[in-house]
């Protein structure tokens, strides 16, 4: 479950980190999985000013979010979110992560359980740039946003923005909010209809809450 | 702080006396024995500590630090009776990961302990002798409870953190499971939330070996003039071994021979690992006492705080409010990175406020005593981002002194 690399803390936000940060009420109790170097939960602490945690797979980064601060644990999102008890959390963030889980409809569910919103952002191989090199080329599509050759990528279950709404059809997900963004950040029109969206998002960032809460497991 | 100080001059007193150097002690009369989880009443009884820092006019700022089997309360300062360093001065005193500048820090020797705290080795004033045997059999939660009356005796309300490692660590569970509205912060390192089949076995030889010992003289020994040396040391060798790692102990000494050139075809120490261990024994019983070794391992092999909670570790931290620091060690056997994750499970059962780190080292359980850089970089990210929320003043940048070497 190996993230992509992250920018350092210091960078520039990313798009979709300031999108999540929007979404997310001040004060709110959060968990971001997968928090890779924090940069996200640094974000959230800063402008939301929210009680934050995080789990993170690989070790190193683990460490360093601790040393700097952030309350984290080393460990991975197929296995360990099952711990935590229900509805735990304000939010619970999957910041480009899902595709890299070994089992992303349990997680998801997990997520809806322990926490009343659940953000997830993924990329989106739908995008017209993974199409044309799957169309034209024959071969796995390998884009700024997706580097990674097949044999080394960390993304085992790659979805597309309308496989990921049929997914939480499928788990009774209310999309309560749905954005994509295209190659160069910038947010596409919500009056686009899907299949636009589908086309041109690169990633995406949806917010979802359960549509009925489920009891305790 | 007047009655600390009064304390203080008292213990020093009373510790000058017994030959124990410049260790405050707290005296505990009568009138409020210890209820120990034996079901016996302790009284009276001493606690032994060290102090260093200041404590903040809001007493909000002091730091427990939790000792392991043994070790002591001579923490970051220069040990009386060894010479060396205190045992944790890598972590703890001015510009370190815990601040002394920052934070006031408390370290006492535990109950049952050999260094001025009461233990097998008092005096027992109901026979004028020492207790040796009839010294009650303590658990982790009544050296925690005499840690309380301490922190009680010194005014203080909420320790800002509790931190130790191994049976340090055991203590800080307990602390933290017992007296949650106490804790702020807490930070158990290398340790377990209950001992382990196998560490209780370990435990079993070093305490046979002890017993074994003619001088032993069924734990009286002080009246007869004798120690169990050999025994104790024998003791001490074989839980070193568990301290370390097969690799530390392949890199530290392989098969090299102690000076000499070849095998001399006797029982002697010829291969440095036996000369090693056996240093360790030898100079262990000069500091340490022997029933207190029985004791205290007793003490640990009876912890289990998830059988304290009806089978469920998580029900010992519920409705917990502390921030947690779990550290574990890669090599670490004697408490290996499950029995932390057991830990982190049970807190995040309870959604609690945890950090878990693991980290890479090839030095077995004792990684938590040596320079750990990943270790000191942990523990001062957690206590400083904690200290911040608590609302603790930062050290003035003015009177920030030099960071010293930590090498």
């Amino acid at each position: 479950m190996m993230l992509q690399q992250l920018p350092p803390i210091d960078a520039a936000p990313r798009v979709d980190h300031l999108l999540i940060a929007e979404m997310v009420r001040a004060g709110a109790r959060v968990l971001d999985v997968g928090c890779g170097d924090g940069a996200l939960l640094h974000l959230l602490a800063e402008r939301r000013q929210v009680d934050g945690r995080g789990i993170e797979v690989a070790r190193d980064r683990v460490n360093a979010c601790v040393a700097g601060g952030l309350s984290v644990i080393q460990g991975d999102a197929d296995r360990d979110l099952s711990e935590y008890p229900d509805a735990a959390f304000d939010y619970a963030i999957l910041s480009l992560t899902i595709q890299a889980t070994r089992q992303p409809k349990v997680v998801l569910q997990n997520l809806l359980r322990i926490a009343r919103h659940a953000i997830v952002s993924f990329p989106n191989f739908g995008h017209w740039k993974v199409r044309q090199q799957l169309l034209l080329r024959g071969r796995m599509p390998v884009t700024p946003n997706l580097p990674d050759p097949w044999y080394e990528s960390p993304n085992g279950h790659l979805c597309t923005i309308k496989d990921f709404v049929a997914l939480c059809e499928l788990i009774d997900a209310r999309i309560e909010r749905k954005v994509a963004f295209n190659a160069s950040g910038q947010q596409l029109g919500t009056w686009l209809p899907i299949t636009a969206h589908n086309f041109l998002g690169e990633r995406a960032v949806f917010s979802l809450t359960p549509k009925t809460r489920t009891s305790a497991r | 702080m007047s009655h600390i100080v009064q304390i203080r001059a008292e213990g020093r007193q009373a510790l000058a006396s017994k030959g124990f150097g410049t260790s405050a002690v707290a005296s505990f009369d009568d009138s409020a024995p210890l209820k120990l989880d034996c079901d016996r009443d302790l009284a009276p009884f001493e606690i032994a500590y060290q102090t260093y820092g200041t404590l903040n006019a809001a007493k909000s700022n002091a730091i427990l630090i939790c000792h392991a089997l043994t070790g002591d309360q001579h923490v970051a300062n220069t040990h009386p009776i060894t010479g060396k360093p205190g045992w944790w001065s890598t972590l703890v005193g001015p510009g370190r990961p815990v601040d002394t500048d920052r934070f006031f820090v408390i370290c006492s020797n535990i109950l049952g302990g050999c260094l001025g705290s009461t233990g097998p080795a008092s005096i027992d004033p109901a026979t004028g002798k020492p207790y040796g045997l009839h010294f009650p059999v303590i658990t982790i939660g009544d050296m925690v409870d005499a840690q309380v009356r301490l922190i009680d005796r010194l005014g203080i309300d909420q320790l800002f953190s509790v931190i130790g490692g191994s049976m340090g660590g055991m203590q800080v569970l307990e602390w933290a499971a017992s007296h949650k509205e106490r804790v702020y912060s807490a930070v158990p390192i290398a340790t377990a939330a209950w001992h382990s089949a196998q560490n209780i076995a370990f435990h079993e030889v070093g305490r046979q070996a002890v017993m074994a010992d003619p001088d032993w003289r069924g734990g009286r020994y002080t009246e007869a003039g004798v120690s169990p040396r050999n025994g104790l040391s024998v003791a001490r060798m074989a839980a070193h071994i568990t301290y370390l790692s097969e690799d530390a102990l392949q890199d530290k000494f392989g098969r090299t021979l102690e000076a000499r050139e070849a095998k001399t075809f006797s029982f002697d120490a010829d291969f440095q690992v036996e000369s090693y261990l056996r240093h360790q024994g030898s100079t262990f019983v000069d500091r340490f006492d022997a029933n207190s070794y029985l004791y205290i391992t007793r003490a640990m092999d009876y912890f289990d705080l998830k059988s304290e909670h009806g089978g469920i570790l998580a029900n010992a931290f519920k409705g917990t409010k502390t921030r947690f620091c779990v550290v574990s060690f890669t090599s670490d056997w004697l408490y290996p990175t499950r029995e932390s994750r057991a830990i982190v499970q049970a807190l995040n059962a309870v959604a609690a406020n945890v950090s878990f780190v693991e980290i890479e080292s090839s030095k077995g359980h004792d990684a938590f005593l040596l320079n750990e850089p990943e270790l000191f970089a942990t523990v001062t990210g957690f206590i400083n981002s904690a200290a911040d929320r608590r609302g603790i003043a930062p050290v003035a940048a003015s009177s920030v002194a030099p960071r010293p070497e930590t090498t």
